[in-house]
C-alpha cells in the first residue's frame, strides 16, 4: 500500500520536477543558505534554490516519509546517516569525483567520508561543524556550572534548562565519568550507561525550570535572565554574547560534543548536477564565510577563516582554548538500536516525578 | 366585592418614550377583560408589568386587594399564556401541564391527578405522554391555557394567544375560550388588537391608545356610543367625515361637511361653528329604490352605485351622492337588492342617531 | 434529461470520495497496517501486535494516554462551565450591535496562528512576564513568578483555544430558545436555577453535546498547547506520538499509538452521546 502510494506520488513529483530540472530543493538547517547566498548563486548558475529549513529528526522522518524523495539535497548531521540509510535506504552515493576536493580541509572530509560509509559507497561530505556545550550567565553561574551534571547543583536550581534529546544524555554520560561513544558498538553496555543517566536526570528534574525546544526559546529564557545555565549550542552563546557580555559559550570539563553537518543526496534527488554545483559553490572561502556569518558557525571550507568575522573568531578562542578543542568528543555514527534505548530513557525522565 | 386586579395610576417610560401613561382600571372577580389596541398601543406593556417581567415607573398593582409589586414573577398569583404558546418542547403535555405543580413541590401522584383533570377539563384526555410538536395549534392552545389553570391563579394574563392561529381555527377558539373562561371561574386578562375577539369574548373592554385608556365598557357602550373619535373609528367600520356645526339644538345638530353635505348627526358638548368629526356606520344607512321609503330618517340622499363589494353576510355598496362624496352602506342580505347593479341610482338614508359627532380640532 | 442529472450526481460525488479516499480511508489503513509491524532488523518487518502490547503495558505510556484522556475531558467540561454563562449572555440579554461585538471578540483570538496565541500565554505568564511584574507592582508578590509549566497553565490555554468551539454552537442553539419559554417558566413558578435545569439546559443540549465533542477532540488532539504552556511535566499524548514518529523515527509505535487515540476518542464521543441520550443524527441535524 505504502509503496503504491509512494510510487504514484514520486512520479507526479518526477513529472512535475521534469519541467523544471533546474530547481535545487534544499533541506536544510535554518542560517545555512542565507539569502545572499541563494541569490549569488541563482545570479551565477541560473538555477532557482528552494530552501526547506528543518532538523535533523525531521529531515530523516520527511525522507523516510517519502522514501527519499521531495529534495535534491540535504544537510543532516553526519552521525544522522550511516543508520537511516541501511534502515530506510533514503540516500544517494556521492560521486566525489564532481566534487572540488580542494576546497574542503582534509582531515575533516577523510573523516566524514569515513564516518558515512555504507557497503562501500560514500554517502556524506562535510559541510558546517560547531559543538554543544554550555550556554551560562558566566557572573551568576560561572563558579558553580564548569560541566553538564553541575547543572543539578542546588546553587542554581529553577534557573538551568536544557533539551530533551539524545545529546544530553551524551553529555552527562561523559560527564560522569562514562564514554558512551566507546560503548556505542555494545547494546548492554550502553544501555548500563543509560540507565545511570536516567537516574541522574531525573533526580534532575526538580532543577530544570523546563526543557527546551527550539533555539529561540532557549534564548528568550536566558536573555531574560529565567535562566542561567544550559546546555546549548556554541553559537548560541556567541549570539548572547553580542547583547550581553556576560553571556557566553562554555566548553565543559568534560568536553564538548562535535557535530558536523554534511550534504547528502536524498535516495530520489531529480538534480544531482545542480546539488553537486551548490555543493561546490558554497564551499568557496568567500561563500563560506558568508554562511558563517549567518549561521555562526564554522564550516569545512579550507581557507574561509581568512574571511571570517574578527569578532566571531575572538569568541570562538575565548570559549575554545587549545585544550578544550583536543577534548571536543566528535559524533560517531550512531548504530540502529540505540536510538530506541535512548528514546525509552527520554520518555522516562519527562514521565517523571 | 374586591377586584380580582386593580391598577392604579400606573406608568411606564422608556428613556424619553412613555410606554403606558396613567392608567387605572378594575377587574371583577370572573370577568373576562380584554385591552383592545392597535399595535404598540402600550398594551402588552401593561401585561408583562402585571406578570412581573417589567416594573412600572409609578403606580400600583394590585390583585385581590394587596399590591403585587414587590413579588417576582415567579410568585405572583397570575399566569401568562403567551402569544406563542411557549410551550415547553423539551417536555411531555403531561410535563409541560405539571410545571408549575412540580415547582410548588406537589407529590407526584397528586401531580397526576391533577394533570389528568386538567386535560379532561380541555377535552383532550390521555395525550399526556405526547409532544408538544404533535398537536395541532388549536389542542397547543388549550394545553397551554390548561397548564396555567392547574396553578389555579387569580387572574389569566393571555397575550393575543389567538394570533398565530388561522381564520377557522381562531372563530372556533374564541367560542372555546369563552367556555373555558366560564368553566375554570377565573379571572381573564386577555389582549389583543382583533376587535372581533375582544368583542366575542369579553365582559368589559378597555380600548387603547397611544398609552391611555380612551374608553372601558361593554361591547355594545364601544360599538353605540362610542365616547372618542379614535374608539368610533378603531370599533366597526364607519363613514368619516369632517365638517362644521351650523346649528345646535340640545343634543341635535345640523352641520355641513367640508365636501358640502349638510347633516343632521347628535353629540354632545359641541357649539355652533366648531369643527366636528362625524362618524356614520355602513349598517346604520338604509338603503331604498324609492325616496319615499326613507322618509322617517332625518337624512336623505340620492345617489349612484359605483362598486359592489361583495362579502356575504357583510357585503357593501359604495354610494356616489350628488356632492361627489362617497359613502359605504351595507347591503341588505333580504333579497331586496340582489339585482343591483353598477350605475343604478339609489336612495340612502340615515337618522340623527346614528350619525355620532365629536369636537375636533 | 436523466443521464445529465446522473453525472451531476456523480460529479457531487467524486470530491466527497476523493477526499474520504484519499485523505482519510487510504492513510488509516495505511498507519493501521504500520502499526501491526514489528522491526526484525534492517528494512525486516513481521506482522505482530508487538506495538499495541508494549504501548498496553509500558506504564508510562498508559499513564500519558490517561491523563490525557482525563485532563481533555476536564479541560471540555471547564470550557463548558466558562462558555455557557459567555454564550447566554451574547444569545439573550445582550442586543444588536453589542450582541455582534461580542461574538466579534470572541472570534478575535482565531484570526492569528495557534503557535502566536501560545507565545503570547507565554510572554504574559513567564517568570519575567507581565502578571509576575504586576503582581510584583501591586505588591501581591515579592518576588518573580513562574506562572507557565504547571497543568493549570495547561488549563487554562486549553480552555482558551477551544472556547469559540464551545461559544458557537451554544450561542446557537440558546438564540433559537424563544424568550417567552424562559418568561415562561419563570411565570409558572420557576426559579432561576430550575428554569435553567429544566427549560435551558435540555434546550441547549444538542449545542452543548456537539460543542463538547469538538472541543474534546480538538483538546485531544491539540499539541502545541501542552508541550510549550506544560513544559517539562506536559505528558501529553500528541506529544509522544510525535516523538515516535519525529525523534525516534518509530513509526510502528506511533502508528500504533495513533489508533489508540482515535479509539479513545471514539469511545468518549459514543460514551456522551449515550449519557445524554441524543444520537449523533440528532446532534449534528
Amino acid at each position: 500500500m505504502t509503496r503504491t502510494i509512494l510510487l504514484a506520488g514520486t512520479m507526479l513529483a518526477g513529472l512535475a520536477s521534469v519541467a523544471q530540472a533546474d530547481t535545487l530543493r534544499l533541506l536544510t538547517w535554518g542560517g545555512y543558505a542565507p539569502e545572499d547566498v541563494v541569490a549569488k548563486f541563482e545570479e551565477e548558475t541560473g538555477h532557482t534554490v528552494e530552501v526547506t529549513k528543518s532538523n535533523n529528526e525531521e529531515m530523516i522522518a520527511k525522507l523516510r516519509a517519502t522514501g527519499g524523495g521531495g529534495f535534491d539535497l540535504a544537510q543532516p548531521s553526519q552521525d544522522r546517516i550511516m543508520g537511516p540509510q541501511m534502515e530506510f535506504g533514503i540516500y544517494k552515493p556521492i560521486d566525489v569525483s564532481k566534487l572540488n576536493k580542494e576546497l574542503f580541509i582534509p582531515s575533516m572530509l577523510d573523516a566524514t567520508m569515513g564516518n558515512t560509509t555504507v557497503n562501500g559507497d560514500v554517502y556524506g561530505v562535510p559541510h558546517v561543524w560547531g559543538t554543544s556545550g554550555l550556554v551560562m550567565n558566566t557572573a551568576e553561574a560561572g563558579d558553580t556550572v564548569k560541566d553538564y551534571t553541575d547543572l543539578c547543583a542546588p546553587e542554581v536550581a529553577g534557573k538551568v534548562s536544557y533539551r530533551l534529546k539524545r545529546p544530553t544524555l551524551i553529555g552527562f554520560a561523559f560527564a560522569m565519568g562514562e564514554d558512551p561513544f566507546a560503548a556505542y558498538g555494545d547494546e548492554a553496555k550502553y544501555a548500563e550507561i543509560m540507565g545511570k543517566v536516567e537516574e541522574k536526570l531525573i533526580e534532575c528534574k526538580e532543577n530544570v525550570k523546563t526543557y527546551w525546544g527550539g533555539g529561540d526559546e532557549l534564548m528568550n529564557l536566558l536573555r531574560s535572565g529565567e535562566v542561567t545555565a544550559s546546555m546549548a549550542w556554541d553559537t548560541g552563546g556567541w549570539k548572547l554574547n553580542d547583547d550581553n557580555a556576560d553571556l557566553t559559550f562554555v566548553a565543559p570539563a568534560s568536553g564538548a560534543l562535535g557535530w558536523i553537518d554534511t550534504f547528502v543526496l536524498p535516495a530520489k534527488g531529480q538534480a544531482d548536477d545542480v546539488a553537486y554545483e551548490w555543493i561546490n559553490f558554497v564551499m568557496q572561502p568567500e561563500v563560506a564565510a558568508m554562511i558563517t556569518a549567518a549561521a555562526g558557525n564554522f564550516t569545512a571550507s579550507a581557507g574561509a577563516d581568512e574571511f571570517a568575522e574578527d569578532s566571531l573568531k575572538a569568541k570562538y578562542q575565548a570559549s575554545f582554548p587549545q585544550e578544550a578543542i583536543d577534548n571536543i568528543k566528535w559524533y560517531p555514527p550512531v548504530p540502529a538500536g540505540l536510538e530506541t534505548i535512548e528514546g525509552e530513557v527520554l520518555d522516562r525522565i519527562q514521565a517523571a516525578n | 366585592m374586591t377586584p380580582d386586579l386593580e391598577c392604579v395610576d400606573l406608568v411606564k417610560r422608556f428613556g424619553d418614550t412613555t410606554a403606558v401613561n396613567n392608567v387605572s382600571f378594575t377587574v371583577p372577580p370572573g370577568s373576562f377583560f380584554s385591552i383592545l389596541g392597535p399595535s404598540g398601543c402600550g398594551k402588552t406593556t401593561i401585561m408583562r408589568m402585571i406578570a412581573g417581567f417589567l416594573d412600572p415607573t409609578s403606580g400600583d398593582i394590585r390583585i385581590k386587594g394587596g399590591s403585587v409589586l414587590d413579588t417576582p414573577p415567579n410568585k405572583r398569583p397570575v399566569n401568562m399564556v403567551f402569544q406563542h404558546l411557549a410551550l415547553f418542547p423539551m417536555m411531555t403535555i403531561a410535563e409541560n401541564i405539571g410545571y408549575g405543580l412540580r415547582r410548588r413541590g406537589m407529590p407526584k401522584a397528586e401531580i397526576a391527578r391533577k394533570v389528568d383533570e386538567a386535560l379532561d377539563r380541555i377535552g383532550l384526555p390521555g395525550i399526556g405522554a405526547r409532544k408538544t410538536d404533535e398537536l395541532s395549534g388549536g389542542q397547543k392552545q388549550r394545553v397551554a391555557i390548561a397548564r396555567c389553570m392547574v396553578l389555579e391563579p387569580d387572574v389569566l394574563l393571555l397575550d393575543e394567544p389567538l394570533g398565530a392561529l388561522d381564520l377557522k381555527l381562531r372563530e372556533h377558539m374564541k367560542v372555546e375560550l369563552k367556555a373555558l373562561q366560564a368553566a375554570f371561574d377565573t379571572t381573564f386578562v386577555y389582549i389583543t388588537h382583533d376587535q372581533s375577539e375582544a368583542l366575542v369574548m369579553s365582559d368589559q373592554i378597555a380600548v387603547m391608545s397611544n398609552g391611555q385608556f380612551e374608553q372601558v365598557g361593554r361591547g355594545q357602550d364601544l360599538y353605540y356610543r362610542p365616547e372618542t373619535p379614535f374608539v368610533a373609528g378603531f370599533i366597526g367600520e364607519s363613514n368619516r367625515w369632517k365638517g362644521r356645526i351650523e346649528r345646535v339644538e340640545g343634543d341635535a345638530l345640523q352641520l355641513r361637511t367640508d365636501s358640502g353635505l349638510a347633516m343632521r348627526a347628535t353629540g354632545a358638548g359641541l357649539v355652533q361653528g366648531a369643527r366636528a368629526e362625524i362618524f356614520v356606520r355602513p349598517e346604520s344607512i338604509r338603503l331604498a329604490a324609492s325616496a319615499d321609503a326613507l322618509s322617517g330618517f332625518d337624512n336623505q340622499l340620492t345617489g349612484t352605485v359605483t362598486s359592489l363589494l361583495f362579502n356575504g353576510a357583510a357585503s357593501r355598496v359604495l354610494v356616489q351622492d350628488d356632492v361627489g362624496e362617497t359613502l359605504e352602506v351595507t347591503l341588505p342580505q333580504s333579497g331586496e337588492f340582489s339585482s343591483l347593479q353598477r350605475g343604478d341610482a339609489v336612495h340612502i338614508g340615515w337618522g340623527a342617531g346614528q350619525a355620532t359627532c365629536f369636537g375636533a380640532a | 434529461m436523466r443521464s445529465q442529472s446522473r453525472i451531476t450526481f456523480y460529479l457531487l460525488l467524486t470530491p466527497l470520495v476523493l477526499w474520504l479516499g484519499l485523505l482519510i480511508i487510504i492513510p488509516h489503513i495505511d498507519m493501521l497496517l504500520i502499526s501491526l509491524r514489528e522491526r526484525i532488523s534492517f528494512g525486516v518487518y513481521e506482522t505482530s501486535l508487538a506495538q499495541y502490547e508494549k504501548a498496553l503495558t509500558e506504564p508510562l505510556y498508559l499513564r500519558t494516554f490517561w491523563r490525557t484522556a482525563v485532563m481533555s475531558v476536564l479541560a471540555t467540561a471547564l470550557t463548558l462551565m466558562i462558555a455557557f454563562p459567555v454564550s447566554y449572555y451574547i444569545a439573550k440579554m445582550a442586543k444588536g450591535r453589542l450582541q455582534q461585538v461580542l461574538f466579534l471578540l470572541c472570534l478575535i483570538p482565531f484570526y492569528v496562528s495557534e503557535l502566536v496565541r501560545t507565545f503570547g500565554w507565554m510572554i504574559l505568564l513567564r517568570e519575567t512576564g507581565l502578571v509576575s511584574n504586576l503582581l510584583q507592582w501591586v505588591g501581591l508578590a515579592d518576588r518573580p513568578i513562574e506562572l507557565l509549566y504547571t497543568d493549570a497553565t495547561m488549563m487554562v490555554g486549553l480552555v482558551y483555544t477551544s472556547m469559540l468551539f464551545m461559544v458557537v454552537p451554544l450561542v446557537t442553539t440558546l438564540e433559537s430558545l424563544d424568550d417567552s419559554v424562559i418568561e415562561a417558566g419563570y411565570d409558572l413558578g420557576g426559579s432561576g436555577l430550575s428554569v435553567l435545569r429544566e427549560i435551558i439546559i435540555p434546550h441547549a443540549m444538542p449545542g452543548i453535546v456537539s460543542g463538547c465533542i469538538v472541543v474534546f477532540m480538538l483538546s485531544l488532539g491539540n499539541y502545541l498547547t501542552p508541550t510549550m504552556l506544560g513544559g517539562k511535566d506536559s505528558l501529553w499524548f500528541t506529544e509522544m506520538i510525535y516523538n515516535q514518529f519525529i525523534v525516534r523515527s518509530n513509526w510502528e509505535l506511533g502508528a500504533a499509538f495513533g489508533f489508540m487515540l482515535l479509539v479513545l476518542s471514539s469511545v468518549i464521543v459514543w460514551g456522551m452521546l449515550w449519557l445524554t441520550g441524543r444520537t449523533l443524527k440528532e446532534t449534528m441535524g
